[in-house]
């Protein structure tokens, strides 16, 4: 088949009408003329706009009166110059079809030849071969400059060993109100209640971001008989009251949805939903283990402590975690 | 009645009369269950608590039983106190007007003095949390708003949503907005612990810290729009559809524009 070549060429109404080009000149004035229009509330806004003003806008609602300035003076200047470029190219540029063969891409001899030439002349005129301090040196710290960077590997560790496994949870830890650092009697929660606690620190510790990252433990108390537990787990409760590590064993979050009515706890971020009654079993969700349970009792005082610390590493899984 | 009955096979003659029917339906039954929520004031009435155990006897005991003590589908009402009362009926709440999964925010049902008589009653059952008195909810003198973020975001903000406006709960269950509501009734819902909201004792979350997290949910409620539109507040869903319908419509509307020939 023979190639039909490129389409005959259509010309457009502002290339044989002066009427026509006349318009769109005018159109592509216009939309670059809203830009600069833009361009000037902007400058209006920051400048003489009081910041605390604001203005009822239907829909919107409440919106302060700078900020709209500034945004809308910022979107509409880029929008129409860029709509005005658009419309100038369309209209009014050439647009007649250019073909434009490929060059070859190796250079020519003489230009490769030149430049053999130039190189050895050069490397001739410096005198490297004779200048053997400085090229040795100049080695020395070129090697050295390549070691930093490999170096500055090392800030991929180091391993975080026992961190992720460990929490500030200990034997005889009490639970404290969070924020408030206050301990807890058994008897100040009512059936339906929730607390949000962590572990009492020592004195003079400071809680870091790291430890509230893992050692939040959520306390709920329902009546005892509700209870669907393994003699054992069942141990780990305190009257009723049962304490679930409240980071989310999926992805960490902070598993807080809880139905009073349903005994549910739900993970706000991807929906993993666990039944408190049957010690946070799984049972909707992408989560993949219950919420490890803290074994919970009262010290001499009545106050909640931990018997034990977390028996399993809280939160979500990673590579070295025994995930039974 | 010959010209009415030019129209019997007009086109809209059938929604037409569906809507008439409807609105004669809808407004027989408003007309006739009012009568249920009429006030008693024919009664003799020795005391509040008398009062309000004859509104209970009328309004509540079908569900919650003729002593309170609660049925199949309603719970004992026994020692929930009269601040539980005051939340669910003075919020609309109860009584319920259907059996929906959720009590939802209504008008009330009954004015603020039978409120207080029905509370009076049940007070009496069992001792039960009061309803906190304007002396105790001086949340603008005693609270502290940066004190109220903090425990709002530890214990609130995964339910009602970070900025107070609400969220979805399981299998059609939601945590309500919390704008515009009363600083009496969100100290009242922490205290007793409505519908699917866990109880927030005072000895966990200490009274002085129920008013600061008031405070903060007032402070939400006036935090002026310094960045446009809400869009709700409700995250990134209203957000990503208005990036995705409109932002995307709009580029695709302009790549179309840039591809075709210029006449």
């Amino acid at each position: 088949m023979q190639d039909p070549g490129p389409a005959p060429h259509v010309m457009r109404n502002a290339d044989i009408d002066p009427k026509a080009e006349k318009r769109a000149e005018q159109q592509v004035a216009i939309l670059f003329g809203l830009s600069g229009v833009s361009s000037l509330l902007l400058i209006y806004s920051y400048v003489f706009i009081a910041s605390d003003v604001f203005v009822f806008i239907p829909v919107m609602g409440s919106q302060n009166v700078q900020q709209l300035g500034l945004g809308l003076g910022m979107s509409f200047s880029l929008l129409f110059l860029g709509l005005g470029a658009i419309h100038w190219a369309k209209k009014l540029m050439p647009e007649t079809e250019v073909i434009n063969h490929r060059h070859e891409f190796r250079s020519s001899d003489e230009d490769r030849d030149e430049l053999v030439k130039t190189v050895k002349h050069a490397a001739a005129e410096v005198k490297l071969g004779r200048r053997s301090l400085i090229k040795r040196s100049l080695g020395f710290s070129l090697g050295l400059f390549a070691l930093p960077p490999v170096l500055l590997l090392r800030d991929l560790g180091p391993l975080p060993k026992k961190q992720l496994e460990t929490t500030n949870w200990k034997a005889g830890t009490r639970l404290v109100t969070d924020p408030g650092n206050r301990p807890i009697l058994a008897s100040d929660l009512e059936v339906g209640a929730v607390v949000q606690t962590l572990p009492e620190m020592p004195d003079e510790t400071e809680r870091l971001l790291s430890d509230i990252a893992k050692d939040p433990v959520l306390l709920i108390r329902i009546r005892a008989e509700e209870f669907q537990l393994s003699p054992e787990k069942l141990a780990m409760t305190h009257d009723g009251i049962i304490a679930f590590s409240k980071i989310c064993s999926h992805m960490g979050c902070a598993v807080a949805l809880y139905e009073q009515t349903t005994k549910h706890l739900l993970c706000p971020c991807h929906q993993s939903t666990f039944d408190v009654t049957r010690g946070a079993k799984v049972i909707f969700g992408p989560a993949a283990r219950p919420l490890p349970q803290l074994d919970i009792t009262v010290d001499e005082e009545g106050y909640l402590i931990a018997r034990a610390p977390f028996n399993e590493s809280v939160g979500p899984s990673y590579w070295e975690r025994n995930s039974q | 009645m010959k010209r009415l009955s030019r129209y019997r096979r007009h086109r809209a003659a059938g929604p037409f009369l569906l809507v008439v029917a409807l609105l004669a339906i809808g407004t027989t039954f408003n007309v006739a269950s009012a009568t249920v929520a009429q006030s008693p004031n024919s009664f003799a009435r020795t005391s509040a608590i008398e009062e309000g155990r004859q509104i209970f006897l009328k309004g509540c005991s079908s569900c919650h039983g003729l002593n309170a003590e609660g049925g199949a589908i309603a719970p004992s009402l026994i020692g929930v106190g009269a601040a539980s009362v005051d939340f669910q009926v003075g919020t609309g709440r109860m009584p319920m007007a259907d059996m929906s999964t959720q009590a939802m925010r209504k008008a009330p049902v009954y004015n603020a003095e039978e409120t207080a008589a029905l509370a009076a009653y049940v007070a009496s059952l069992a001792p039960g949390p009061a309803i906190p008195t304007d002396a105790v909810l001086n949340y603008e003198r005693d609270g502290s708003t940066a004190e109220g973020g903090e425990l709002f975001r530890n214990n609130c903000a995964m339910c009602h949503n970070f900025a107070g406006q609400g969220g979805a709960l399981t299998q059609g269950k939601y945590a309500p907005t919390l704008m515009g509501v009363e600083p009496k009734y969100i100290y009242e819902a922490l205290i007793t612990g409505p519908q699917s909201m866990p109880v927030f004792s005072d000895k966990t979350i200490t009274p002085a810290e129920k008013l600061s997290l008031i405070k903060w949910i007032k402070s939400a409620e006036n935090e002026p729009n310094l960045g446009g539109a809400t869009m709700g507040r409700i995250g990134p869903v209203t957000e990503g559809l208005l990036a995705w319908v409109l932002g995307i419509g709009l580029l695709i509307g302009i790549a179309v524009w840039l591809t075709t020939k210029a006449r």
